[in-house]
């Protein structure tokens, strides 16, 4: 009881400090404030360059895209690396590769879809789901440049159409669409293309990620469109990473990293 | 932005997390939580920021709250508070 | 009273509530005794978070980051054709564009979203959700170990795990 008190202590401290300063802040929805146009005589905000100049530099419309996977790409490819690290940390605490006496404590009852026929309905219904929803997925991902979207929503999505069928079905009904070599697999895949696409511009003498030097490559005419393209190909590397990482941690946590039963 | 919509919205946030924090079931903690990812998806989309709003509607509504349930489904139900 | 709401409280209503949603979170991560609920406690704080940059990024009467399909078609078209695109009635979108021969759309900042704290609470949001992931594998493994989630029950028996060598 005495721990509460002074937790509340120290929430209404650090709430009150914070509500103090909530009183000097820029009012909200103002354009001019210093996060939107820079601070008054100084350079104007970063925001403004990509508002201004995303469409002419790459012919991106959308500019959540553009910035995400041109201009600030190297944050975005270390935190695709941290999502992989994530994965990486789930296998190493809790996947279980010996088989010892934890097994003893019950078969895993066959429960895909033919083996249960009160789950018929469930399980049919979302093996007529799951394609659709994988097919928006992709769309998701391709789209990204011109809609909402990009590759951590179509990789998140993709990861949730397997997780669906590992809840409507069994867990090894999923594992026998992806694997654990798979998904291992296709996460580092992922990097991969992602620091593939940053290093070829090394080749040509440019920067790291400077996507405009592999117009040749591509074969675009000018290097907006080989920017476009490109990150195009960085969405579908975060795509593969995320999906692999999102299902990895589903089945590790659903099964207590033994990878048979399920829920 | 539109103010009203915001502000409802905002209220509805403030209590679903104290309820999720408050009901000792963690299942129903959870779901909550799951509520909870879901207004501030519609908060999101409401301030204009699309992008987002999508990957909180993935993200926060659905992987989240799957990846809570399979642990306490693992672990133990019932919270003392 | 009266006064201060409309001062203080009213043009930050946003941003009085991202302290009040991180302190509900705060106080949970440091006074709940679940470790499941101080997970949960955590992912609120960080929506607290996230809340405050995005809630910065807002501007009074703008649109979404997406430029305007059809506005931005008319990009190095003669001035005629896109100020006709633009100006037409109806079809007011967020990236109006108002050409001035020189090429490139001059498209105006204030009727768009800022995009750059969006591009990075995107990312954070999805790395929260591989380090919660992260976070509840420990909390299996610590179920596993001590049999019990309470953090007091947890702790009771480190200590007599100490006593006993």
């Amino acid at each position: 009881m005495k721990a509460k008190i002074y937790a509340s202590l120290a929430v209404v401290i650090t709430g009150a400090v914070l509500l103090y300063a909530v009183t000097d802040f820029p009012n909200f929805g103002d354009p001019h404030s210093p996060a939107n146009a820079g601070v008054k005589g100084g350079a104007p905000s970063a925001s403004i360059y990509y508002i201004e100049n995303t469409y002419r530099d790459t012919k991106v419309p959308n500019l959540v895209t553009a910035v995400l996977a041109d201009y600030r790409g190297y944050d975005t490819m270390f935190e695709t690396v941290v999502i992989l690290t994530a994965g990486m940390a789930i296998f190493a605490i809790l996947r279980v590769l010996r088989r010892d006496e934890d097994t003893e404590e019950a078969a895993p009852v066959d429960r895909s879809i033919d083996g249960d026929h009160h789950r018929i309905i469930v399980g049919i219904t979302c093996r007529i789901a799951v394609p659709l929803i994988q097919i928006f997925a992709l769309y998701v991902v391709a789209h990204g440049h011109h809609s909402p979207g990009g590759g951590f929503q179509g990789g998140v999505m993709l990861g949730a159409s397997f997780i669906l069928i590992a809840l409507s079905g069994s867990l090894s009904d999923a594992l026998a669409r992806l694997g654990e070599s798979s998904f291992i697999r296709l996460a580092c895949i992922g990097i991969f293309i992602y620091a593939g696409f940053g290093f070829l511009p090394l080749l040509v003498d440019r920067n790291f990620l400077d996507y405009g030097a592999l117009a040749g490559l591509l074969m675009t005419d000018g290097e907006e469109m080989a920017r476009s393209h490109s990150m195009l190909g960085v969405e579908i590397g975060v795509a593969m990473t995320v999906m692999a990482v999102m299902f990895a941690i589903f089945a590790n946590l659903s099964t207590r990293g033994r990878l048979q039963g399920g829920l | 932005m539109i103010v009203p919509f915001d502000i409802l919205i905002l209220v509805f946030l403030v209590i679903a997390a104290v309820i999720s924090l408050w009901v000792k079931d963690l299942l129903a903690a959870a779901m909550i939580y799951g509520i909870y990812g879901f207004l501030i998806c519609l908060l999101w989309a409401e301030m204009g920021a699309v992008d987002v709003a999508f990957t909180e509607a993935t993200v926060g509504a659905g992987v989240s709250t799957v990846l809570i349930v399979a642990t306490i489904l693992n672990t133990r139900r019932k919270s003392t508070d | 009273m009266v006064s201060f709401f409309q001062e203080a409280v009213v043009p930050h209503f946003n941003f009085w509530i991202y302290v009040i949603i991180m302190m509900i979170g705060l106080w949970a991560v440091i006074a709940k005794n679940n470790l499941v609920k101080k997970l949960i406690g955590l992912s609120i704080f960080q929506t607290a978070i996230l809340l405050l940059y995005v809630s910065l990024a807002v501007k009074e009467d703008a649109g979404i980051p997406i430029l305007d399909h059809h506005a931005v078609a008319h990009v190095g078209e003669p001035e005629g054709a896109a100020a006709e695109a633009a100006g037409e009635p109806g079809k007011q979108h967020a990236g109006e564009v108002d050409t001035h021969g020189n090429g490139h759309p001059a498209i105006d900042p204030d009727r768009i979203a800022n995009p750059l704290p969006h591009v990075l609470m995107l990312t954070a949001i999805v790395v929260g959700v591989a380090t919660l992931g992260v976070a509840l594998a420990l909390c299996q493994m610590i179920y596993k170990d001590f049999g019990t989630l309470e953090e007091d029950e947890v702790l009771q028996k480190i200590k007599s795990l100490h006593d006993d060598v």
